[in-house]
C-alpha cells in the first residue's frame, strides 16, 4: 500500500476497545493517521478532527486479525483461489493478515517467488505475509536457504502439507532457524502411518468404511520436534493446526520448560468431530482430520488455558469439481476465513464461556507473537493502523455461495451464527464493511 | 439431495421391518420362471471394480424380471480417461437408465451418486464400506435353513476389517437380535467393530468364536487391500483356517458361509468347503432371486403390504 493512500486520519468513535496485549478492555475511541495508531483514548477524550469518523457504537474494536495459516494458492493454482480473492474473503472475515502457505505450484522456495508474493501486481486487499518452504520443493531433504528468505520477507519456513519426518533434517532447519530467531512451521503428520487415509481413525471411520489417521500420527511428529526444541539452543517451533488431545500435551511440557514452541488451532477443529460428517460430504474432509469428542474437549481447554497461542483458519480452497468425488480421492481441505471469528463467537465464547479478549487475543496478539508481526497485534499508540471493528451479538446465517473467496468448499453453509465482522481496517484504510 | 426412492446404499439405515419385507418378497422370486415385472425397463450395471458373482447375478436377476441390461466397466470406457462419477452418472443417465447398480472400490461412492440422480442407486459394495445386497442374501439363506433369527449366534471368522460383508452382515443381524461374535486377529478383527451395533463382540480364539454358534460366515484375508500390513499367512492357517476338526467345536447343525471367493486352503480346508455343512453355493444361488427382489423394489414393484 503506498504511503500516500495512508495520509489521511480516521476516528473510530464510541466502541468498545479489546487490545489484550495493552490489557486495555475498556470504552475507547481510537484515531488512525497516516497509516499508524495516533491516538487511543477514553471516549470523547480526543481532541481536533480527523478526515472520517467510524461510528463504532455497540461494536468491539479491536487491532487487525492474523491468521497465521492460509491458502492463497498462487503461484500456479488460481482455479482455486487467488491473492486477490483470498485476500477479498479475508478481509470479510476480519483479517488485516494472513501468512500464506509455499505448497504451490511452483512451490515458494526462494527469495524470488517470496518477492513475487508481495508485488502489488498480485491485488492484495489485506496485508500478505510469505511462508517460505524449509526445504528445496519440500522434498524434505535440502534445507532452503533461510537467511536470503528471511531477508526477502519471508516470516517462517514450512513444508506444509508435507511433513519433515526425517529428524536429522528437521534438527538442522530448528538450529538454523534458531540462529536467525526464524520459526519452524510443522504440519505434524507421520505420513508413513496414513497411506490411502482419509478421515480419523475412530468407530465412525470403521463403520463408514474409510481409513483412519490415528491421533499417534500427529502426536508422534509434535513429541518428536518439542524434544528437539527443547535442546537447541533459541530453536523456534509452531505446531500447525494442533488438532489432537496427545499433541497438546507434547507442546506444554514443552512450554513449562521454556522451549520456543507455539501452535494454533482451526476454527473447525473446535467446532466439529468425526461425528458430524454425513453422506460421505467431501466438506468435512480435511488434514489434519475432525478429531474425537475427547480430543476436541482438550482443545477448548487449551484455547482458554493459553496452551493454544492462535487461531489459525487453514483456509484451503478447492474448485468444485476437486471435491465433488469420492470422499477417499476428494481433495483435502475446507474455507475457513470468513467463518472463523462467527464460530469463536458462537461457539467458543457463547457455547464454552470463553471471554471475548481471550479471543481477541487468539486473533491477534497470539499470532503476531507467535511470527514476530512487529507493529501488528495491539493498538497501542503508534503501531499500524489494522483494526478489526466487530459486533459479538449481531446474528446472520453464512452463504457459501455469496462467499469473496474464488472456492466454497465450507460445512458451514447455512449455519446461524452469533458475531459479524462490521468493517476490515487495513493501514488506516477501510477494506471491508460488512 | 436424498436419494430416488427404492435406492439401496446401505443396510445401517434399513429398518428390520423393510428387510423381512424384501426378503419375503425374495421368496416370490424364482429366475426359472421369468415374471415380466421390469419388461421394458433399463438397469444399469456399473462396475468399478472387478466382479464375478455379484456382477452376474444382478444381471441374471434383472433378465429374469424381462429387464434390459447393459454393463459398464471401469477398462474401457470413458472412466478410465479420467471422466468423473458424477458425469458417468448423468450419462447412463441420459442414455436412459432407469436404475443403476453400482461396485465402486470407495466407500461412501454410492452416496455420491444417489445425490446427483433422480434413478434409484443400488450399492454392489462400496470399498470397505457395505455391501447390502450380499447381507441381504446371507439373511434369505440363513432364514431358508434356520427358519427364525430368534436366539441365533452368528460367528463372522476372518478379515472383518477390510470386509464389507462384515459390516453389512453385522448391521443386519443385529437388527434382528443375533449374537454377533467377530473372530481374528487383531488386525483384521479390530476391538473396535465392537461399536458396529449391538450385540457384537470380537474374540481371538476360534474356539470361543464357535462354541454354541449356529452359523459360520468365513471371509477371505484380502489381500490385495491390506496396504503395509503384514499379515503371517501361516499363522492365520494354524489359528483360524476352518477345519473339520474345528467345525465340531460349533452347533451339530450349524452350516458354513462364505461370499466367495473362496481360498482352499486358507480360510477354510477343501473338506469344509464341500462338506455337508456348506451353504456357500446356495449362497450363490440365492442371490439371483433376492437381487430380482432388490431390483423389482428398486422400481416400485414390490406390493406395499406383504403377508
Amino acid at each position: 500500500m503506498s504511503p500516500e493512500k495512508n495520509k489521511h486520519s480516521l476516528l473510530i468513535k464510541g466502541g468498545h476497545l479489546i487490545d489484550p496485549a495493552a490489557r486495555i478492555d475498556a470504552p475507547m475511541d481510537v484515531l488512525l493517521k497516516d497509516g499508524r495508531v495516533a491516538e487511543v483514548a477514553p471516549p470523547n477524550k480526543i481532541k481536533g478532527g480527523a478526515d472520517k469518523k467510524f461510528d463504532a457504537r455497540g461494536l468491539i474494536v479491536a487491532p487487525g486479525f492474523i491468521d497465521l495459516h492460509v491458502h492463497l494458492r498462487e503461484p500456479g493454482q488460481t482455479q482455486k483461489e487467488t491473492i486477490a480473492t483470498g485476500t477479498a474473503a479475508a478481509a470479510a472475515g476480519g483479517f488485516t493478515s494472513v501468512c500464506t502457505m509455499p505448497n504451490t505450484v511452483p512451490v515458494v522456495d526462494s527469495v524470488e517467488w517470496v518477492e513475487w508474493l508481495r508485488q502489488p501486481e498480485r491485488s492484495a486487499v489485506v496485508n500478505v505475509f510469505a511462508i517460505a518452504a524449509a526445504t528445496r520443493s519440500s522434498k524434505g531433504v535440502t534445507l532452503t536457504d533461510f537467511r536470503a528468505l528471511q531477508s526477502a520477507g519471508a516470516i517462517a519456513v514450512t513444508d506444509d502439507g508435507k511433513p519433515i519426518l526425517d529428524d536429522n533434517i528437521m534438527r538442522e532447519a530448528l538450529v538454523l532457524g534458531g540462529e536467525l530467531n526464524f520459526p519452524v512451521v510443522q504440519h505434524a503428520e507421520d505420513t508413513r502411518m496414513t497411506e490411502n487415509c482419509s478421515m480419523h481413525a475412530g468407530a465412525r471411520s470403521f463403520r463408514l468404511g474409510l481409513r483412519g489417521m490415528t491421533a499417534a500420527a500427529e502426536a508422534s511428529v509434535v513429541e518428536r520436534d518439542v524434544q528437539l526444541a527443547m535442546h537447541i539452543p533459541n530453536a523456534r517451533l509452531h505446531v500447525a493446526h494442533l488438532s489432537t488431545s496427545d499433541a497438546l500435551k507434547s507442546v506444554r511440557r514443552g512450554k513449562r520448560a521454556k522451549a520456543r514452541v507455539t501452535c494454533e488451532v482451526t476454527p473447525h477443529h473446535f467446532t466439529l468431530t468425526d461425528e458430524d460428517m454425513r453422506d460421505y460430504d467431501s466438506n468435512y474432509k480435511m488434514n489434519p482430520p475432525l478429531r474425537s469428542v475427547s480430543d476436541r474437549e482438550a482443545i477448548w481447554v487449551a484455547l482458554a488455558d493459553g496452551t493454544v497461542d492462535a487461531i489459525a483458519t487453514d483456509h484451503a480452497p478447492h474448485a468444485l469439481h476437486e471435491k465433488q468425488m469420492e470422499f477417499e480421492r476428494a481433495a483435502f481441505g475446507i474455507t475457513g476465513l470468513e467463518t472463523a471469528l462467527a464460530l469463536a463467537i458462537t461457539k467458543l465464547h457463547r457455547e464454552k464461556h470463553i471471554p471475548l479478549s481471550r479471543i481477541v487475543e487468539l486473533f491477534t496478539a497470539g499470532p503476531a507473537r507467535c511470527f514476530d508481526l512487529r507493529g501488528r497485534g495491539s493498538l497501542v499508540r503508534g503501531s499500524i493502523a489494522d483494526v478489526t471493528v466487530f459486533d459479538p451479538k449481531k446474528k446472520w446465517t453464512f452463504d457459501a455461495a455469496k462467499s469473496h473467496s474464488k472456492s466454497k468448499n465450507t460445512p458451514f453453509g447455512g449455519w446461524a451464527f452469533t458475531g459479524k465482522v462490521i468493517a476490515t481496517i487495513v493501514g488506516g484504510t477501510i477494506v471491508y464493511s460488512g | 439431495m436424498n436419494p430416488a426412492r427404492g435406492s439401496l446404499l446401505d443396510i445401517e439405515h434399513m429398518e428390520a421391518a423393510e428387510i423381512l419385507k424384501l426378503l419375503q418378497f425374495a421368496r416370490r422370486m424364482n429366475p426359472d420362471k421369468p415374471r415380466p415385472l421390469l419388461r421394458g425397463k433399463r438397469v444399469f450395471l456399473l462396475f468399478y471394480e472387478a466382479s464375478t458373482r455379484t456382477r452376474s447375478s444382478f444381471e441374471v436377476a434383472a433378465k429374469s424380471l424381462g429387464a434390459v441390461t447393459v454393463l459398464i466397466q471401469s477398462s474401457g470406457s470413458s472412466i478410465e480417461k479420467g471422466e468423473s462419477l458424477v458425469d458417468t452418472g448423468n450419462t447412463v443417465r441420459a442414455v436412459g437408465a432407469d436404475v443403476v447398480v453400482m461396485r465402486h472400490p470407495n466407500a461412501g461412492a454410492p452416496y455420491i451418486l444417489a445425490q446427483h440422480l433422480d434413478v434409484p442407486v443400488i450399492n454392489a459394495g462400496d470399498g470397505l464400506h457395505e455391501h447390502p445386497s450380499q447381507a441381504l442374501l446371507d439373511a434369505y439363506t440363513i432364514l431358508r435353513n434356520k427358519k427364525t433369527f430368534k436366539g441365533l449366534q452368528v460367528a463372522i471368522v476372518g478379515d472383518i476389517f477390510h470386509s464389507r460383508v462384515a459390516r453389512s452382515a453385522c448391521h443386519l443381524l443385529s437388527k434382528f437380535g443375533v449374537k454377533i461374535v467377530l473372530c481374528g486377529p487383531p488386525e483384521l478383527a479390530p476391538e473396535i467393530a465392537t461399536t458396529l451395533a449391538p450385540g457384537v463382540r470380537v474374540t481371538r480364539h476360534i474356539e470361543d468364536a464357535l462354541r454354541g454358534t449356529d452359523v459360520i460366515m468365513l471371509l477371505r484375508v484380502q489381500t490385495e487391500r491390506l496396504a503395509g500390513l503384514k499379515i503371517d499367512l501361516a499363522e492365520y492357517v494354524a489359528r483360524y483356517q476352518m477345519t473339520p476338526v474345528r467345525l465340531k467345536m460349533a452347533k451339530k447343525d450349524a452350516i458354513v458361509m462364505h461370499p466367495g471367493p473362496i481360498i482352499r486352503g486358507l480360510e477354510l480346508t477343501s473338506e469344509v468347503a464341500d462338506g455337508q455343512q456348506a451353504r456357500i453355493l446356495e449362497e450363490v444361488r440365492n442371490g439371483v432371486p433376492v437381487r430380482m427382489a432388490i431390483l423389482a423394489r428398486a422400481l416400485g414393484k414390490m406390493p406395499g403390504k406383504m403377508r
